[in-house]
């Protein structure tokens, strides 16, 4: 057993950690005085300087350790909060940042000891004058009272060691142990609750036991140990040469945990040292006892403490994405299955039987709920990515020196985690975006008549199927024209086409390659690699992006992004002889058109609906397959709405709607657009899915 | 290590035909063959694409080996089989006229392939074993389907 294996939760807790003093450093600037957030600052500090000393990170260690001597100073008053500390603590957090790049990527923090940074710390604590020391000095004693205090109450638990029922071979080894000189003690360890690495702690403190002597047996046993098949408790048997006094501090000596009681277990054998009884009282308890009571008024306040800051923290199992995976390949099983029932149904055989349907029925309802709750398994909240926003703007106002102000709503809006841990950088992009560009100078600013801070929103929020991201800033807006002429110059457009272009088709231009208009570039956007990305991620996650914006106004870029990747709703359809499935997302409406109601404008045909006039997508010639129908019959058009154009695809037959499960169709395939992947029938037959979004 | 050596090393491949010609085919590269079935044709794609099957849930694209190695198109017989490789993790299914047994060829006497620069058509050779008195030319598999060109 080595920390090794403890390394993925320790970069998922250390991200956990550095997210939340991010966080918090950002409410101490606004809120200097919060003695909350201070408390919260240093204990978050300190978990994270223990997590770094147990896996061995001593540099992380070291910073972390200047950072909370930092807090420390904070939390007693001695030291004031001021803008350059918050620099500074910002940089230190960027720093354990990269100390956990590093981990990540090769189980080490890399050399850089972040002197300056180190320095800088503790002129802080130097800076608080001569006269302070002495008040460091009284503030410090009750500090260190503090963790005695948490001992105690762990001291008045039972002796559980006294639990472990002792075979008759152990026995026979404590008798040869005390013909040997030895003794033998029971011990019980308590591990503080909010420990994380409790299997981690408890080998270290077996490892230290095996220095003193040998465990001889343990409950629960070793093993259970190992896997943290434990609560927070654990005992053992330990045979070595040393008083108890000096294992019980070896024991203490390893960080996190809360206490350690243990006595003398006596052989069994007749001939008992006179002097003692059956077993002596554990010493620590009897020590510390009276303390206990004495402490217990201290205890509810700082339990209160406790319970606000572990409410924050969801509670959730930590599950192997993999194993999820698989979890919901069955389910896509369940449900070809399903499907296949269902065409059987529909023949001969099953369409008599009443009770057959019944439970056809049945095993839909099931199989739907089953696929919405692993689908809900698979659902994080966004928060996890947009937490980090409020930094990054409050980082880019001083880069840029403008004022601003991120206003976030709907981070507790959840989607599957694959998109979740895709989305974070287009996001990033669109808000650096907006800082850059969107918003104007102050003088501009105060020039419009408009607020000196510029106002950045951020609203997630679930449509129906679909879960939309919105950016928004008060700022210029897109300039059209500007856009145009740029695009004029870098010859992507003719001035003709220029001349005739709608804003929308200019606004797309936007989302070309190697494409920006900012004047000059700068080091947060403008080198061209930005909405080309951010539009090719969204896509590659099926999702759409849309901008809508008002020249002196502000701008709104606008995802929209499916619930979930893999099982959707679709509306299956006839071309030709070929069965093709349609995301019912993408569907508004069915209608049923009468050939004289196509008009043609621009030779193209188009339908006049409700006050659109609709262009028409006829499926068989973009599919390259024969219609099966009479041209004189009425024709079968589906109304498809993207962003706010519609179109209208005729096909020549429908199915019905059916929750069908995307298929991957493989790379030897190619890249066709108008295809989005392939899906299993009931018959087993495959068939396609089209992108009607491709086709607008 | 030595030993080894000596040995002559061998190579099993599946044997095929195509019109008249026997192809050998390396069975590191086989995970399964299958009769022909319905198979679901993908629009815009090349002729020798000639679509996706359902192979125990997974969807994989059939090509036809027949158009990338420059033959005609014929009437589909019984003896056809489509051919699951899985090359570089993906799953690939190629048709072929007929597959008959498995052979085990030593590597030394496997002759290179002689290049016709003049024939035009790829012939995606690795070699040419000998089973006895007949020629099995040997395909590299990976080159054909590397070739996005047919």
């Amino acid at each position: 057993m080595d920390v090794s294996q403890y390394l993925d939760i320790f970069i998922d807790e250390t991200k956990e950690h550095l997210q939340n003093l991010n966080t918090q450093i950002l409410e101490l600037e606004q809120d200097a005085e919060n003695m909350d957030t201070i408390n919260e600052i240093f204990r978050a500090a300190h978990s994270l300087k223990g997590m770094a000393g147990t896996m061995g990170y001593k540099r992380m260690q070291t910073l972390t350790h200047d950072m909370e001597n930092v807090f420390s100073e904070v939390r007693n008053n001695t030291i004031k909060v001021n803008p350059e500390m918050i620099d500074l603590l910002f940089q230190c957090l960027d720093a354990l940042e990269e100390y956990l790049d590093n981990i990540q990527q090769n189980a080490d923090e890399g050399t850089n000891d972040n002197e300056p940074l180190i320095k800088a710390l503790n002129d802080i604590l130097q800076s608080k004058g001569g006269a302070a020391p002495k008040e460091e000095k009284k503030e410090e004693t009750p500090k260190a009272e503090e963790p005695k205090a948490e001992e105690n109450a762990g001291g008045a638990k039972a002796d559980k060691w006294k639990d472990i029922k002792l075979t008759d071979v152990e026995y026979h080894v404590i008798d040869e142990a005390y013909k040997n000189n030895m003794f033998c003690y029971g011990i019980s360890v308590y591990i503080q609750e909010s420990c994380l690495l409790k299997a981690a702690r408890a080998f270290l403190v077996f490892k230290a036991l095996e220095e003193l002597g040998e465990v001889i047996s343990s409950k629960p046993s070793s093993q259970d140990i190992e896997d943290e098949k434990f609560d927070s408790d654990f005992s053992i048997i330990f045979l070595t040469e040393h008083p108890l006094e000096k294992v019980i501090s070896a024991i203490k000596f390893v960080s996190e945990i809360e206490d350690a009681v243990g006595g003398k277990i006596e052989p069994k054998a007749e001939e008992k040292p006179a002097e003692s009884a059956s077993t002596v009282p554990a010493v620590k308890t009897a020590e510390t006892k009276p303390a206990a009571k004495e402490t217990k008024a201290a205890a509810p306040a700082a339990n209160a403490n406790h319970a606000k800051t572990s409410k924050a923290v969801n509670r959730t199992v930590r599950v192997d994405i993999e194993k999820l995976d698989v979890l919901m390949n069955l389910v896509s099983e369940l449900i070809i299955a399903k499907n296949s029932l269902v065409s059987v149904a529909g023949t001969e055989v099953g369409q008599n039987s009443l009770a057959f349907n019944e439970q056809i029925e049945y095993l839909e309802s099931v199989t739907t709920n089953l696929h919405e709750s692993v689908m809900k398994v698979r659902m994080v909240p966004i928060e996890s990515v947009v937490n980090k926003f409020p930094r990054m703007i409050r980082d880019l106002s001083k880069k840029l020196d403008k004022k601003m102000e991120l206003y976030m709503t709907g981070e507790d809006t959840e989607l599957d985690r694959t998109v979740v841990d895709e989305i974070g950088d287009p996001l990033m992009h669109l808000l650096r975006n907006s800082a850059d560009h969107g918003l104007e100078s102050a003088e501009k600013r105060a020039e419009r008549g408009k607020p000196e801070v510029g106002s950045i929103f951020l609203d997630a929020y679930q449509d129906g199927n679909n879960v939309v991201i919105e950016v928004k800033d008060d700022g210029n807006g897109i300039d059209v024209e500007a856009v145009k002429a740029k695009a004029v110059e870098k010859g992507k457009i003719t001035p003709e086409q220029a001349e005739t272009m709608t804003d929308k088709e200019a606004i797309d231009l936007l989302f070309q390659p190697s494409f920006s208009t900012a004047k000059e570039v700068t080091d947060v956007s403008g080198r061209g690699v930005g909405l080309d990305v951010v539009k090719s991620k969204i896509e590659a996650l099926s999702g759409e992006i849309e901008v809508r914006t008002k020249l002196g106004e502000g701008s709104v870029f606008s995802i929209r992004l499916p619930l979930t990747l893999a099982i959707i709703q679709a509306l299956m359809v006839i071309v030709g002889d070929e069965k093709y499935a349609i995301s019912l997302g993408t569907i508004q409406t069915i209608e049923s058109i009468r050939p004289d109601e196509i008009k043609l404008v621009q030779g193209k045909e188009v339908i006049h609906l409700r006050g659109n006039v609709i262009p028409l997508v006829r499926l068989n010639k973009v599919l390259d397959i024969e219609s099966k129908t009479d041209p004189n019959d009425d024709i079968i058009v589906l109304i498809a709405k993207k962003g706010d154009r519609l179109a209208g695809l005729v096909i020549d037959e429908l199915i019905g709607q059916m929750e069908i499960v995307i298929k991957p169709m493989g790379k030897f395939v190619g890249k066709c657009k108008i295809i989005s992947g392939a899906t299993i029938l009931g018959d087993g037959e495959v068939a396609l899915i089209l992108d009607a979004n491709a086709l607008i | 290590m030595d030993e080894i050596a000596l040995v002559n090393e061998t190579t099993q491949y599946i044997k095929i035909r195509m019109e008249d010609e026997t192809y050998g085919i390396d069975i590191k590269y086989i995970e399964n063959i299958v009769r022909m079935q319905r198979i679901t044709r993908v629009p815009k794609t090349p002729a020798y694409i000639k679509g996706v099957i359902n192979l125990r849930g997974v969807v994989v694209p059939v090509i036809s080996l027949r158009l990338k190695m420059g033959l005609e198109e014929v009437e589909e017989t019984k003896l056809f089989r489509i051919i699951i490789l899985k090359i570089d993790g993906d799953l690939v299914g190629i048709i072929v006229d007929e597959v008959k047994e498995v052979v085990t060829l030593v590597n030394d006497e496997i002759e290179k392939p002689y290049h016709s620069a003049s024939s035009g058509t790829p012939n995606y050779l690795l070699g040419v074993g000998k089973e006895g008195d007949n020629l099995i030319s040997l395909l590299d598999i990976t080159e054909v389907m590397a070739d996005k060109s047919v």
